[in-house]
């Protein structure tokens, strides 16, 4: 489903972040990413996420190359990839609610829809009772779930999570691994990338490990080893 | 796309009342370029006023020979009259001329008396000529001359003076004057409204600069480049709608209050009766600007933060 092909990105003609990277990944893969800092790992998803474009070699998505994607094309795409980021990226001004109705709105969904589907997005990440609560007013685990309810509204196709537990406690942390593992079940396929030794341990699935731009190894239930 | 509308309003709406603190000095800074605006539209008005009445007052006499017969003058008067250049030709004749001179001399009694001893009326008949621009009086002139020596000698001989010929250097001064102030209004008006357009343009950069972190989020969640923006221009259109009407209300106890001091300080106009009788002109013009500042300052802003 996602095919990065011979993909090397090099910023300002020198500094190689990624150097000829190839990785297949299948539907309802869970697939973590594990690499020191600067190994590369950011700069994948980020050109997954079409905020960059490779220096060289392609990424697909189904049959599509998401970097020729025209705007419009590039705006569905993105509401078929749900994000999850270590700084979870709420909008500030914006309700947990409204937070997670504007992926809704920004899909087209109707208001029906959203009046039904948001609440039901929250009590999956067991966040009813903070509904109307502004980001400010919610701590680091509880902001964490409203962006993974976010992200899974519109029913994505697979769901990058750029270091979700980076900022957050070992209890939130587990917390946010079982919602992944159970997105995962549901058939949505993830995309991980962590730091943390324990997470990696305990689920028991593929991982990509990267070491200065290339992929070093890539094993079908591996261990974090480094 | 109704769905789409109704949501960026509301969006530009609750995002208005949240950032209350950076609406309001938004709105501040485009009431201060609107007032700008506003007060460049009176002066204009006021020096055009002023201009138009100095313009009034130039004109230029023909002198006829006092043996010039009456429908030899009128004749010229016709001809004049179809020039593109003239605006209007008032004739005096003799009779008039020696009864205004009755009267502007009415206190005069030895004037008066030495006219009595005189057989004749001495005035000369002329013709009072008001061209449209203060700078076409040479060619006017230069006209009336050619014509009159194509008529032949006795033609030629009909005019006796055209005074002109001797307020020609005051007049050229005042076109010059004229022409310097209305060139001098126009570069200031022009340079006023770029600044002030610009700190406006800045102000609102700079209060979606705090929002651009949010904009590269709605564009991961695979919002649209126009919804993204339908808002924020939506919110500048608010600025502006806002910042006009406060603009407008400040301008009647202002103008009101400045009105007598125009009227005597320029003669014609007053402020504030300006205000009142073009009242739809200001009100299209502020809020045309308001909006338009405001919704295009927004557009742009937005624009620069979604290519990041």
């Amino acid at each position: 489903m996602i095919y990065f092909d011979r993909v090397t990105k090099v910023y300002n003609g020198n500094a190689v972040a990624l150097e000829d990277v190839t990785l297949s990944i299948d539907p309802g893969e869970f697939v973590s990413i594990v690499g020191h800092s600067g190994a590369g790992k950011s700069t994948l998803l980020k050109l997954l996420l079409v905020e960059d474009y490779p220096t060289e070699g392609a990424v697909y998505f189904h049959s599509s190359e998401i970097h020729s994607l025209r705007k419009h094309e590039l705006t569905a795409y993105r509401q078929r990839v749900g994000t999850i980021f270590q700084d979870f990226r709420l909008l500030p001004h914006k309700t947990a609610y409204e937070n997670i109705a504007f992926a809704m709105e920004a899909a087209g969904r109707s208001d029906e829809e959203i009046a039904a589907d948001v609440p039901h997005a929250l009590s999956l990440v067991d966040l009813e009772d903070k509904m109307w609560n502004f980001p400010h007013e919610l701590s680091g685990g509880e902001k964490q779930r409203v962006a993974i309810a976010r992200a899974i509204v519109n029913q994505p196709d697979v769901i990058i999570a750029d270091e979700p537990t980076g900022n957050l406690d070992p209890i939130n942390t587990y917390e946010v691994v079982q919602i992944l593992k159970k997105i995962n079940d549901l058939g949505t396929t993830v995309l991980l990338t962590t730091h943390n030794k324990g997470v990696i341990d305990s689920l028991g699935k593929r991982v990509v490990t990267m070491d200065r731009g290339r992929i070093v190894r890539d094993d079908a239930t591996g261990r974090y080893v480094l | 796309m109704f769905l789409t509308l109704k949501r960026i309003i509301r969006t530009g709406f609750i995002n208005f009342w949240r950032n209350s603190f950076v609406s309001l000095a938004s709105i501040i800074v485009l009431v201060i370029t609107l007032f700008v605006i506003g007060s460049l539209v009176f002066v204009n008005a006021m020096l055009e006023s002023s201009l138009a009445q100095i313009k009034d007052k130039v004109d230029i006499n023909v002198y006829f020979v006092t043996d010039a017969p009456e429908e030899a003058v009128l004749e010229v008067k016709r001809a004049l009259e179809d020039l593109p250049e003239v605006e209007r030709v008032v004739y005096i004749s003799r009779e008039k001329a020696l009864e205004n001179f009755r009267a502007r001399h009415a206190n005069d009694q030895v004037t008066l008396q030495a006219l009595e001893e005189l057989d004749d009326n001495p005035l000369r008949a002329s013709l009072r000529i008001k061209a449209k621009d203060p700078s076409q009086y040479g060619a006017i002139v230069t006209y009336l001359e050619n014509t009159l020596k194509e008529g032949g000698p006795d033609r030629a001989s009909l005019i006796s003076k055209i005074n002109y010929n001797e307020n020609r250097a005051a007049i050229e001064n005042l076109v010059r004057i004229i022409n310097s102030t209305e060139k001098f209004g126009l570069v200031l008006t022009v340079t006023l409204i770029i600044a002030s357009i610009l700190i406006t343009f800045n102000t609102i950069r700079l209060a979606i600069y705090t929002a651009r972190d949010e904009i590269a989020v709605m564009r991961l969640v695979g919002a649209s480049f126009a919804y993204i923006r339908g808002p924020f221009v939506f919110e500048g259109i608010m600025y502006g709608v806002v910042a006009a009407l406060v603009t407008l209300v400040a301008f009647y106890p202002l103008t009101l209050w400045l009105g007598p001091a125009t009227e005597s300080f320029f003669g014609s106009i007053n402020i504030f009766t300006y205000y009142m009788q073009n009242f739809t002109t200001l009100f299209s013009i502020i809020m045309g600007s308001g909006i338009i500042l405001g919704a295009v300052s927004s557009f742009l802003a937005v624009k620069k933060f979604l290519r990041l």
